[in-house]
């Protein structure tokens, strides 16, 4: 890390870090101490009283069929949710890139959907896919199809991933985009001059150059899948029909707010600390990578 | 107005010692240039005096002030950077007027310091444009002002004049010079352009590896380097040096030959010996010490550059002339005035200029007395 | 680029236009169901046009009343969206300034505790952070619906990034003409900073307006509630035909302040975003 000290002070640096340092400490480090000695802990039924159990509330949560149903649940919902948004975002920014003319305008009506909030687009996917009033199962009946995710595990993981999705292609359009426009012009028209078709320039030139902007993205979009989607399914399936949307946050907060089982829920947070660890790592080794400091 | 006196500074950053123990007194009014090379720790030492840097051992004093403790603010200097810093959000007229306007100055009196630093530098039709709105040298005068207005005892320039092109460099040199004439401040000057420190110093400094190797007017510094070091850096191009064991007025080398100097110090043991290269002169053959074979010549106009390589004796040794034998297929460069009527190839006479040589000990690398 | 068929272009702008309405579709749709009367949502198909009972839905979402107190619930969501972003800006500020430009012991820790909570989403501790904030008596407070989720490094991680490109002799000319650490911050850091602080603060606004989980957790009072999460409230279930064209109405109002800060401040927004996640 290059350093650069240029003012001397002994009290003036621990003074302006303290606003931060106290909030994180409040509401970071002390919930974070929480989770992880709860997660040992077992409340009597009446929550008056709270007994050490060690390893018991892990050994009982990996031994729970929902739970590990949950964990395939969470995997999937995360890859579909990736994979549908980024491959919908680079077709988007590829035909956005190659037109001259208005791709201002395209920029702009591309990019907004990203100030929805994920409830509020779980709430919009809802109302077009709602059973009984929806358009789309109106027009999936003409085309005879009974479309009803209330009651239907496939339908609803689709429409959670389709909403989630949908939320997360503007911001992969544009680091796509961005992406894009950082390569040079002329390395695609020596391309062309060498008898490249489009595909092939694409192929064997953007998309290798675009690798760091895809890795990245792959990155954050498995966290905002992971994290950033509970506003989605809790407005349009509350983890149902019958566990089968109950992505791990959701249950956290099914488990610790509904279910009242604090020891597991603060188990899970505890795994997903975990997992949220593994997956700064490899940000952080991206980030080393690229910024340059 | 101040003197500067810096007694026995050290600098060290761990374990690491940077300066090696600086001695130097700067008298009020003087302009005193430390040159080096990169590395040297010429811009440390400046840094020191500035209180930008704290300093590990020794003592600075300004005026009759001991500055070891004292915030930069509080030492009544004023510093001049090599990318100049100027504040790039604030207008010309603000850039020098910040520090008056925390030193809290009457409005009226920061008003007439900025208007008559930039009359004297020929700023007044810019002090509402941003530094970002200039060219180089408008911006290198920004920063004089800047230093101007606060009206210090002591000007610090760290490399001022490195960011400029080569002709802005030249001018911009004179006007520094001419600025600190009049305005009478003792300067402290950074360079690494030995043109820079020859032609601005009243005394140089001239740094090696933490350590002053020699502090002396220009026309001493290059009419008698202290150290080899000094001989080589000061000068261009280069000194030429020839390695041996100086005995009894003789110079051996490492591969048997002997070189007979007309003139030699009284002195025994391995030495290193040094003509500048305008210090040779093109002689005819017969009136040679040795000859050398042109491997290229830069005309310059005012000047030649010859470079070549000693192609050996060309004529039989006498008693009293300068010998250079035995040292062929070494490359020497010589200088001469004017134009030159040699090309690439050519063997031409050479003899070293009555007073040419220079001694230094090689233990040592300091000069060794004339005889 | 080379470009030798117009016909390859048309297409591409054909393929444009049909994705942007594949992507504005949900939004359309939620209007038009915004704007018409309840019976005709209640028997599908949805038009495919906006109807006339605009005025009549909006003023039902905004002053009616009898489901919910929108306008209350957008006044919440404005103060916790600026709380959330002039809090991290102020604070992440702050703490970069002192983690570069000052060496103190203890520092290599402040700047790993702080940057811990690069990437740990406030829904995964979200049990005990809940738990603490009820015991600190923040339920149904602006201050409960702000602070726990100022507590990011992401803002402080930007400006430490920002402050690193500021060339050192800045703030050493500033030394020399006398500024102290504060002087320095206020008078040149500041000033120099007011583009990443704009783009961060457009970017901060939009993720603090559409906070959903903690709102929901921490406002029970529906005086407290914010707008995106107060709609959850407002979807009818699903064998109750409930206000639809209020809902849609209100899901428009909450959609529309975020959505006015992305289009409006489109440069700052795309700085912001591509910035704060370097």
């Amino acid at each position: 890390m290059a350093e650069r000290v240029v003012f001397r002070s002994v009290w003036l640096p621990w003074l302006l870090v303290a606003p931060q340092l106290i909030i994180t400490a409040v509401f970071f480090l002390w919930p974070a101490t929480e989770a992880i000695l709860q997660s040992t802990e077992l409340p009597d039924p009446f929550g008056l009283s709270t007994q050490f159990v060690g390893w018991d509330n892990f050994d009982y949560l990996f031994g729970d069929r929902y739970y590990r149903a949950s964990f395939l649940t969470t995997a999937i919902f995360s890859l579909s949710v990736t994979a549908l948004s980024m491959s919908m975002a680079l077709l988007l920014a590829v035909l956005a890139d190659s037109v001259v003319r208005g791709s201002g305008v395209y920029r702009t009506l591309l990019i907004w959907p990203y100030a929805v909030a994920p409830a509020i687009a779980g709430v919009m996917w809802l109302f077009m896919f709602q059973p009984s009033i929806g358009l789309f199962p109106y027009w999936l009946k003409v085309l005879g199809y009974e479309w009803n995710h209330v009651l239907n595990p496939g339908e609803a993981m689709s429409l959670v991933v389709i909403a989630s999705a949908w939320k997360q292609v503007s911001y992969n359009f544009l680091f796509f985009l961005a992406g894009m426009q950082a390569i040079p012009r002329s390395l695609l028209e020596a391309a062309a001059i060498d008898g490249a078709s489009p595909w092939h320039r694409f192929r064997t030139i953007v998309l290798p150059l675009l690798s760091p902007t895809t890795f990245f993205l792959l990155v954050i979009n498995v966290v905002y899948a992971f994290f950033e989607t509970f506003g989605v399914i809790h407005t349009i399936t509350a983890g149902g029909p019958g566990q089968s949307t109950m992505i791990m946050v959701y249950k956290v907060y099914a488990d610790g707010f509904v279910g009242q089982d604090l020891g597991s829920s603060a188990a899970q947070s505890v795994v997903l600390m975990l997992i949220v660890g593994v997956l700064t790592v490899v940000q952080f080794r991206f980030i080393e990578r690229r910024v340059h400091y | 107005m101040a003197a500067v006196s810096l007694h026995d500074v050290r600098k060290r950053y761990g374990k690491t010692d940077v300066i090696h123990g600086i001695d130097l007194d700067v008298s009020d009014g003087e302009l005193i240039v430390i040159v080096g090379p990169s590395g040297c720790g010429k811009s440390t030492l400046l840094r020191m005096v500035a209180g930008l840097e704290v300093v590990t051992d020794g003592e600075i004093r300004i005026g009759d002030r001991v500055v070891n403790r004292v915030e930069p603010k509080d030492r009544d200097i004023a510093m001049v950077f090599q990318t100049y810093a100027l504040y790039p959000h604030m207008s010309v007229f603000d850039n020098m007027a910040y520090g008056l306007k925390i030193a809290k100055l009457s409005k009226d009196e920061i008003q007439r310091r900025v208007d008559e630093a930039a009359r004297l530098l020929e700023l007044s039709g810019l002090l509402s444009r941003k530094p970002a709105a200039l060219s180089g040298g408008q911006r290198q005068r920004v920063a004089m002002g800047r230093a101007i207005v606060r009206q210090p005892s002591v000007f610090l320039f760290d490399e001022p004049l490195s960011n400029l092109d080569a002709l802005l460099r030249v001018q911009m040199r004179l006007e520094i010079k001419q600025l600190q004439r009049r305005l009478g401040i003792t300067s402290l000057y950074v360079t690494h352009d030995q043109v820079e420190a020859m032609t601005l110093a009243d005394r140089l400094v001239v740094m090696n590896a933490g350590v002053a190797e020699q502090i002396d007017s220009p026309m001493a510094v290059y009419a008698k380097p202290a150290t080899r070091f000094v001989a080589g850096f000061i000068g261009s191009p280069g000194m030429n040096f020839i390695e041996g064991e100086l005995h009894a007025g003789r110079l051996l080398l490492a591969n048997g030959d002997v070189i007979v100097p007309r003139e030699a110090p009284v002195h025994s043991g391995e030495v290193t010996a040094g003509v500048r290269p305008e210090n040779l002169a093109f002689v005819e053959p017969q009136a040679a010490d040795f000859s050398l074979q042109v491997v290229s010549v830069e005309s310059l106009g005012a000047e030649t550059l010859v470079h070549g390589v000693v192609a050996g004796r060309s004529m039989a040794s006498q008693e009293g002339s300068d010998v250079i034998a035995g040292v062929a297929g070494r490359s020497l460069a010589v200088r001469a005035a004017g134009t030159l009527d040699v090309t690439e190839g050519d063997t031409v006479g050479l003899q070293v200029a009555p007073g040419g040589w220079h001694w230094f000990d090689n233990t040592s690398g300091r000069r060794i007395p004339e005889a | 680029m080379v470009r030798n068929n117009s016909l390859a272009t048309v297409l591409t702008h054909v393929l444009l236009i049909i994705g942007i309405g594949i992507m504005c579709l949900p939004i359309w749709l939620t209007f038009v169901g915004s704007t018409v009367t309840r019976a005709e949502i209640v028997h599908p198909p949805l038009p495919l046009w906006p109807g006339d009972q605009f005025l009549t839905n909006y003023r039902e979402a905004l002053f009616g009343g009898r489901q919910a107190p929108v306008l209350q619930m957008l006044w919440n969501s404005a103060i916790m969206a600026f709380g959330i972003a002039v809090g991290k800006i102020a604070i992440s500020l702050l703490s970069a300034f002192a983690i570069v430009y000052f060496r103190f012991p203890g520092r290599q820790l402040v700047f790993w505790t702080i940057f811990m909570t690069l990437m740990l989403p406030v829904e995964v501790r979200i049990v005990p952070t809940y738990e603490i904030a009820v015991n600190l008596k923040l339920l149904n407070t602006y201050a409960g619906l702000i602070l726990p989720l100022i507590a990011s490094a992401t803002a402080t991680f930007l400006f430490r990034q920002f402050f690193m490109t500021v060339p050192s002799e800045l703030a050493e000319a500033a030394r020399i003409d006398g500024a102290g650490p504060m002087r320095f911050f206020k008078d040149i850091l500041l000033p120099l900073s007011r583009t990443n602080i704009a783009a961060l603060f457009v970017i901060l606004f939009i993720y603090g307006w559409n906070q959903y989980l903690w709102p929901l957790l921490i406002t029970t009072d529906q005086d407290m509630n914010t707008i995106v999460m107060g709609i959850k409230r407002m979807i009818p279930s699903a064998d109750d035909y409930g206000n639809w064209p209020v809902t849609m109405a209100t899901a428009i109002l909450a959609i529309l302040p975020p959505a006015l800060v992305v289009i409006f401040m489109q440069r700052l927004f795309v700085k912001g975003l591509i910035e704060s996640e370097k």
